[in-house]
């Protein structure tokens, strides 16, 4: 939080110290609540990992809660001998990356724009450009143009739908006006630049926190939907990504859950460790940059905020 | 500029296309992608007024007027889906629109920075992971027999037969609404805290010196303080009464529960790609795209009558 807290809590404890720093019963509960709800966003995490880590019969005579039991590492050996897994991996990896790179340079274009005076046209083309956010044609009428334009079962359609978005756009815009003066530009147009060398010398320089940040809500868009696969991929099975692949793990599990009266009895499709497993498998990544990324989403998302 | 004849504009505009034509092929880059791929789609929806065959295309159809609309407004599955759809957005809204903004104010009053810090990483967590993934994790802990809610309860005694968490319609219902909050809730304190760090902190001091307690001090400053940014919010999220998330629909689908999972986005996304009924679907997907259009600027008005500021 800002320093306009701190301030406000420093220049209290002058006066009212006593009041202020006793420790009360409302932020002992307080603390409390937080903690719970803290540990239901990590102790899940914490179980399928324990699952994933332990020897099958623990798991199915249901004693592994928090820790591993058994510890052996055969599950994840048998997720990344299916070759399919590691495939999608990798796959997702690349189509993530081509994704967030395309995607920035064509909000750079829409947004550096619209953000200048004198740009012919701006209202109708912030229009165009801002519209389809508001009202899409539906999911037939762009299922049946993706089919005309050979989309379907191609990766591009993983990728070109997507790298314009019109949210990210007004984000990046609004930074360009509130963080990138314009009479720095101005003197470089007295001296004769042009608009491409404006952006390569003085905007991209100017801007690599607002990229950071779109470039990260890019990517984990990217990689979590799996929407687009489940609609526009139907017969490539080497174009699924990996959060599709196991969104189709899950809900053959759950049919099978709903229709078995006891699970385990009668159906015995894939055994509980190895699930956990996969589960690891596509969650681990987005733990891994997770510390790196939050920082600046938070930041993204307060931009977008204060855009409205 | 005020009264500048039609040719003297014409020569501005000339003047600074010598510049300005460098923006415009920028922009036209975006430009061409939304034509290509989202306004070229929009045509596709004079299906709605056509018994859409997909054999014969969008020429070879037959026009059928307003058929269509009577058509899925006599439909039972639409009748369910739109029921449905409504019901669970409005406990959703009443569940998950209040929760970051008590948490937004409770993560304000903690005391110790770093806790404070360290929490609000943990709570944002579940915002950065798919729909699949809580989805897998949360059948983990909710099975029947093996899940670790379930176990757990059972050893505790408090239960003797596993709680059918996702597999029985009116608890998946519950349980669907509140991994619905608990997905949302940390992401959702980012902008209310933004918003109270706006706030004046003189206000604050004002309050204690008049010997304001805490929850005073919450309820008299802070809540008002960030009225205008939940009005906001709020008018944003009228816009989805009629929408719903359709991975986090799909990834919690099974057969004992689509009599309340069926909603509108599943209903369009069945009929349609599943079921080869085009233009019913597409005409649903028009609806729901209008009446939530119209909802926001319903919502939009009443904020301003009543002196908030509005979206637009």
């Amino acid at each position: 939080m800002s320093k306009r807290v701190k301030d406000r809590e420093e220049s209290t404890a002058g006066d009212g110290s006593r009041a202020i720093n006793k420790f009360r019963l409302s932020d002992g509960i307080m603390m409390l609540v937080i903690v719970l709800l803290c540990l239901t966003c990590i102790l899940p995490f914490i179980h399928v990992t324990a699952k994933s880590l332990s020897a099958n019969n623990y798991v199915s005579s249901q004693q592994v809660t928090l820790w591993p039991k058994g510890f052996n590492l055969e599950a994840y050996k048998t997720v990344f001998a299916d070759h399919s897994m590691t495939y999608s991996m990798v796959f997702s990896v690349i189509v993530t990356i081509v994704f967030t790179f395309l995607g920035l340079l064509v909000c750079l274009c829409a947004a550096y724009p619209l953000s200048k005076k004198d740009l012919p046209f701006k209202r109708i083309i912030t229009f165009l450009l801002v519209f389809p956010m508001y009202f899409g044609a539906g999911l037939i009428p762009t299922y049946l143009l993706y089919n005309n334009l050979n989309l379907l079962d191609n990766v591009w359609v993983l990728i070109l739908p997507g790298i314009y978005s019109a949210y990210n756009m007004l984000v990046m815009k609004t930074y360009f006006h509130s963080s990138i003066p314009d009479s720095l530009e101005e003197s470089a147009f007295l001296d004769g630049a042009s608009y491409f060398q404006i952006i390569r010398y003085i905007i991209l320089p100017l801007s690599k926190p607002i990229i950071a940040t779109l470039g990260l809500f890019y990517a984990v868009g990217r990689w979590n939907s799996y929407g687009d696969n489940l609609y526009y991929i139907r017969m490539r099975t080497d174009l699924r990504m990996l959060q599709y692949k196991l969104y189709l793990l899950v809900s053959t599990a759950q049919e099978a859950l709903s229709t078995a009266q006891e699970e385990g009895s009668a159906v015995t499709s894939t055994p509980e460790v190895l699930q956990a497993a996969t589960i690891m498998f596509a969650t681990v990544p987005i733990i891994i940059v997770y510390p790196f990324l939050q920082k600046y989403f938070v930041k993204g998302a307060m931009i977008g905020s204060v855009k409205g | 500029m005020k009264k500048m004849s039609l040719a003297g504009r014409q020569k501005l505009f000339v003047k600074n296309f010598r510049h300005t034509w460098q923006l415009l092929l920028l922009v036209s880059i975006p430009l061409i992608l939304v034509f290509v791929l989202n306004y070229a789609a929009y045509p596709g929806l004079r299906m709605v007024f056509m018994d859409y065959k997909p054999a014969k295309g969008y020429d070879g159809s037959e026009w059928v007027g307003w058929q269509t609309f009577a058509k899925i407004f006599k439909d039972a599955d639409f009748h369910r889906a739109l029921r449905n759809s409504i019901v669970f957005n409005i406990l959703g809204l009443l569940v998950s629109f209040p929760a970051p903004i008590i948490l937004a104010l409770i993560l304000n009053e903690l005391r110790y920075p770093r806790f404070k810090k360290v929490s609000q990483t943990i709570l944002y967590l579940p915002h950065f992971l798919s729909w699949p993934i809580i989805g897998s994790v949360a059948y983990t802990l909710f099975r029947p027999t093996t899940g670790l809610v379930n176990v757990v309860l059972r050893n505790m005694g408090l239960i003797n037969q596993g709680i059918p968490f996702l597999t029985e319609k009116t608890h998946w219902a519950v349980t669907y609404l509140l991994i619905g909050v608990w997905a949302g809730m940390g992401w959702g304190t980012i902008i209310y805290l933004a918003a109270i760090t706006g706030i004046n902190g003189e206000l604050y001091e004002a309050a204690m010196i008049d010997g304001a307690g805490r929850w005073k001090r919450m309820w008299h400053i802070t809540l008002p303080g960030i009225k205008g940014t939940i009005v906001t919010l709020l008018i944003m999220n009228m816009g989805r009464l009629m929408g719903s998330n359709f991975e986090a629909l799909k990834v919690f689908d099974n057969s004992q529960v689509r009599e309340y999972q069926y909603q509108l986005a599943i209903y369009i996304y069945q009929k349609g790609l599943s079921g080869n009924r085009f233009s019913m679907s597409t005409a649903v997907g028009l609806f729901q795209s209008l009446v939530g259009l119209g909802l926001v600027l319903l919502a939009d008005w009443i904020a301003k009558r009543l002196g908030e500021e509005g979206l637009f």
